[in-house]
Parts: C-alpha cells; sequence; structure tokens
C-alpha cells in the first residue's frame, strides 16, 4: 500500500497523462472516422478508394510501427511538434480506421427502405441522415464503439515508450527508488483498470439507454 | 451500379452523375496534391541519395534485417502455438459444469483482456526478469489466449440446441458432446475470427521492440541510426512497414477468403451453420 501512498503524485500525473491522451486521441479518431467513414459510403470513387485505402494500410500496420514512423520519421521532414502530439496523431490515425468500421457496419445495417422511405417523403438529405439514418445506426455503432474506445485506452500504454508521460512509464521512476516492482505494477494494474472500466460503463450507459427491441 | 445499395443515396440521375464526376475529379486532384507533397517532401529531405540507400547492399545489413524478420516470426509462432492451446483450455473451463472453474476461468480470461498487453510483457519483463523473448510470447500468450478463449466459447454456443440434445439423446457423454459434436463445428464457423485475432498477434510482436527483443523492427532502429549509412530512417522505413503491412495483410486475406468460403454453405442444401457475432474488440 505505501507504494501507492509514497508515489500518489506520481501515479496521479501519470494516470492523467493516460486519460488526457486517451481523450484527445479518442476525439482525433472520432472526427477522422466519421471522415473516412464518409468518405467510404459516399458515391463518389476516388474518396472510397481512398477511405477503403486509408482503413486497410491502418489496420494492417503494427500500431508501434506507426509510433515509429510518426515520432521518429516526421522530423525528417523537420515536422517538429511535442511528443504528446505525435503520440495523439499516430493513436488517432490508427484507431480512426477501427471507427470508420465501426460506423459504416453501422450505417449498412439500416435498410436501404428506410432511406428510400424517407426520400420518398420528401425529405432532403441532411433529413435523411439525422432524422432516419443515423438514429437507426447509432445503436448498432454504440457497443462495437466501446471495444475500439477501450482498446485505444489500452493502446496509450505504448506512448510511454515514445517519451509521452503516461501511467506505464511511472514505473521506471518509482523502480528507481527501490520500491517492490510487484506491487509499483499492481497499482499500474489497477490504474488502467478504472480507466477501461469507466469506459465501459460509460457505453454500457449510452447502450441502455437507446436500447430499443427492433 | 458500382455503388452498393445503401439507404444513404438515391440511385443518382444525369446531374447527380455529372456532380460525383466532378467531386471525383476535385478529390483526385487533393489527392494527388498530398501524395505529391509527401514525393516532394522526400526529394526535398534527400531522401533518395546512394548514401541512404548503399546499405542495404551490404550483406550484414540484409543478414540483420532477415534475423529480426526471423525473430518476428519465431515470436507469432511460439504465440499461435501457445495461445491455441491457452484458448481452448480456458474456453473449456468457462463451459465447465463445475463452478469454481467456472470461475477462476472467467477470471482470468476477463482480467487479461482488461490489461494492457504492453503492461503484461513490461511486468514479465522487468518484475519477472524473463528473457525478452519469453516475456513477449508470454504476454502474447496470455493476451490472445483469452481473447480467443472467448471466440471459442462464444462458437461453442453458437451451435445450433438441437445439435448438443441430439447427441446426448444418442447416449453421447458430455466429453464426448463436445469434442465429437460441438467443437468441430464450433471451429469451423470461427476460423476467420481465430485467424483475424492472430492478425492482432503477428502485430502485436512489434511491441518486443519495446522491451530490446532483437525483432524486425528493432533491426531497422539498428540501421536507421548508423551515422555511417547517414541515418537513413526513412529508407528504412521504405523497405519495412511494406513487409510488415504484407504479412498482416495475406493473414486477413486468408480469414476474408476462409470467411467467404464458409458463407458457402458446406453441402449443397445444408443450413449453414449460424454465424456468432463479433463478441470482441479485434484490436491488439
Amino acid at each position: 500500500m505505501n507504494v501507492l501512498t509514497d508515489n500518489w503524485s506520481t501515479y496521479w500525473h501519470g494516470f492523467l497523462g493516460t486519460l488526457w491522451l486517451t481523450l484527445v486521441s479518442a476525439a482525433l479518431a472520432l472526427v477522422l472516422g466519421v471522415v473516412i467513414a464518409g468518405f467510404r459510403v459516399s458515391p463518389v470513387k476516388p474518396l472510397r478508394a481512398f477511405g477503403t485505402g486509408w482503413v486497410t494500410v491502418l489496420r494492417n500496420t503494427p500500431l508501434t510501427l506507426l509510433f515509429f514512423i510518426v515520432v521518429l520519421g516526421l522530423p525528417r521532414f523537420s515536422i517538429t511538434l511535442p511528443f504528446f502530439t505525435f503520440a495523439v496523431l499516430a493513436l488517432g490515425c490508427y484507431t480512426s480506421a477501427f471507427v470508420c468500421e465501426a460506423l459504416r457496419s453501422g450505417v449498412n445495417t439500416v435498410p436501404a427502405g428506410q432511406g428510400e422511405a424517407a426520400r420518398s417523403l420528401g425529405m432532403t438529405f441532411g433529413q435523411t441522415l439525422s432524422l432516419v439514418v443515423m438514429p437507426q445506426a447509432y445503436r448498432a455503432v454504440i457497443a462495437p464503439l466501446g471495444s475500439v474506445m477501450i482498446a485505444l485506452a489500452k493502446n496509450t500504454a505504448i506512448a510511454g515508450s515514445f517519451s509521452v508521460v503516461e501511467l506505464l512509464g511511472t514505473y521506471r521512476t518509482i523502480n528507481e527508488l527501490g520500491y517492490s516492482i510487484i506491487w509499483t505494477f499492481v497499482w499500474i494494474a489497477v490504474g488502467y483498470l478504472i480507466l477501461t472500466l469507466a469506459i465501459s460503463a460509460l457505453f454500457n450507459v449510452l447502450e441502455r439507454r437507446v436500447a430499443v427491441s427492433r | 451500379m458500382t455503388v452498393e445499395s445503401s439507404a444513404l443515396y438515391d440511385v443518382p440521375g444525369p446531374k447527380a452523375l455529372a456532380r460525383h464526376r466532378l467531386y471525383g475529379f476535385l478529390a483526385l486532384v487533393v489527392i494527388a496534391a498530398v501524395l505529391g507533397w509527401v514525393v516532394w517532401m522526400l526529394f526535398h529531405t534527400n531522401q533518395f541519395t546512394y548514401q541512404k540507400w548503399t546499405a542495404f547492399q551490404y550483406k550484414g545489413v540484409q543478414r540483420l534485417l532477415l534475423d529480426g524478420l526471423g525473430n518476428t516470426l519465431k515470436a507469432f509462432g511460439w504465440t499461435v502455438l501457445f495461445a491455441l492451446p491457452f484458448g481452448a483450455l480456458f474456453a473449456a473451463g468457462r463451459l465447465s459444469d463445475h463452478r469454481p472453474v467456472r470461475w477462476v476461468s472467467t477470471v482470468v480470461v476477463e482480467f487479461f483482456r482488461a490489461m494492457p498487453l504492453l503492461v503484461m510483457i513490461f511486468f514479465i519483463f522487468v518484475a519477472l526478469k524473463v528473457e525478452p523473448l519469453w516475456a513477449l510470447v508470454a504476454g502474447l500468450t496470455l493476451y490472445n489466449g483469452s481473447v480467443l478463449a472467448e471466440v471459442f466459447r462464444a462458437g461453442v454456443l453458437a451451435v445450433p440446441k438441437g445439435q448438443k440434445e441430439a447427441a446426448f439423446a444418442l447416449g453421447l457423454r458430455k466429453t464426448q458432446v463436445m469434442t465429437y459434436v460441438l467443437v468441430p463445428q464450433a471451429v469451423r464457423a470461427m476460423l476467420p475470427t481465430i485467424v483475424s485475432q492472430l492478425v492482432v498477434a503477428l502485430k502485436d510482436t512489434s511491441l518486443g521492440f519495446l522491451i530490446t527483443f532483437e525483432e524486425f523492427l528493432h533491426a531497422g532502429k539498428l540501421i536507421a541510426t548508423n551515422l555511417d549509412y547517414d541515418l537513413p530512417f526513412i529508407p528504412v522505413v521504405m523497405v519495412i512497414s511494406p513487409i510488415y503491412i504484407g504479412m498482416c495483410l495475406l493473414l486477413s486475406w486468408l480469414a476474408k477468403w476462409l470467411e467467404a468460403r464458409g458463407r458457402r454453405s458446406p453441402k449443397e442444401g445444408a443450413t449453414p451453420i449460424a454465424e456468432a457475432g463479433p463478441v470482441l474488440d479485434a484490436q491488439g
């Protein structure tokens, strides 16, 4: 127990770092994911091809390789940003591919007849999307999106090895002070569990709120 | 029409088609501009100089890369070898009739799925002082094995109930029901998901880089940080990424092919095996 109390501020900073990294990357992943999903379902062929390429490449790239490229590669193009921004870029782009797929499969669960009916009622594209398609797609999207976000929170651990302050990286500091290494990791594990359980609870609430038997 | 029928768009008329062509043209211009900028940047920062690429001509460097690739595949191979039995064991545990066994299996599987893989790998590497290769394999086995356990379980549960009842009615014992009736059908239905999970395992072997395991990325880093070759970072990335992504893509395609093959019903006129929905995050 005293490993935790003695190093409270180290752990706290690490935890906040992980939390912040998760939130910012999630925001980027959601925005990018929505845009790419839009590309992938659009009737414009080059955009569809771009979206497909983006998703295929990123889903088959090891995240460590992506970090490697972003953190060590971009500076060669004389693009120097803080390590935190690099980490957000890598995590956000990687996760956006999974967000895109979750959204796209959600939209695809809505039968084509729904859209046809909406259009035959004279609804515009915006109305069809916001009043008919999205509310139905939303339900199918929440659960997979929750899994994606939990995976994102777990993936932030990689950032610690690329000079970002986050929870896993705290073990080095605490280890140097001579604390029991096992207990150090136990508290790190607890930190991650708190985060992932919180995300899954959040998505459970969201899911329950929109659960309608269809 | 090339567009699959979707709830979002009507079948386009002549005006809409013209508009889509215009958008397509604009999109192409933008994509070409971005690509052009990247290529220009590559030339501008002198990534194609003789000095930066000459390293790849040396036998030693090729050896280093091949050894790295070999180590990556070795870690992957061991992981597959351990994770599949691990998954089968804990899936059986979770389906057991005995409550304590079920409890323990559930706790183990849920815990290892909830933990970031890297935390486990670091724990095994730093706290238990295991060699990098085995720390990596152990971490990957625990995580992917747990996910596979859930996949197997979902597969067994997705076999139609009548199969089990029929098997019991024939007087088979519960082990026989499992091994002769449920598991063969479950494995068949879950094969694409299992292969997809192996893609995750292959991707995650690159985490070994972070615990100084001498795998592919590590070899790349060694070459990239060599001053003699003028720090050929971008060339190394251009050599390594296609190989990594290519390996994962091949496995992904195998999964997709298996899925397409499975959807074709096994025998003409036979009912296709129920597909278990995706229960898990397919992400590392």
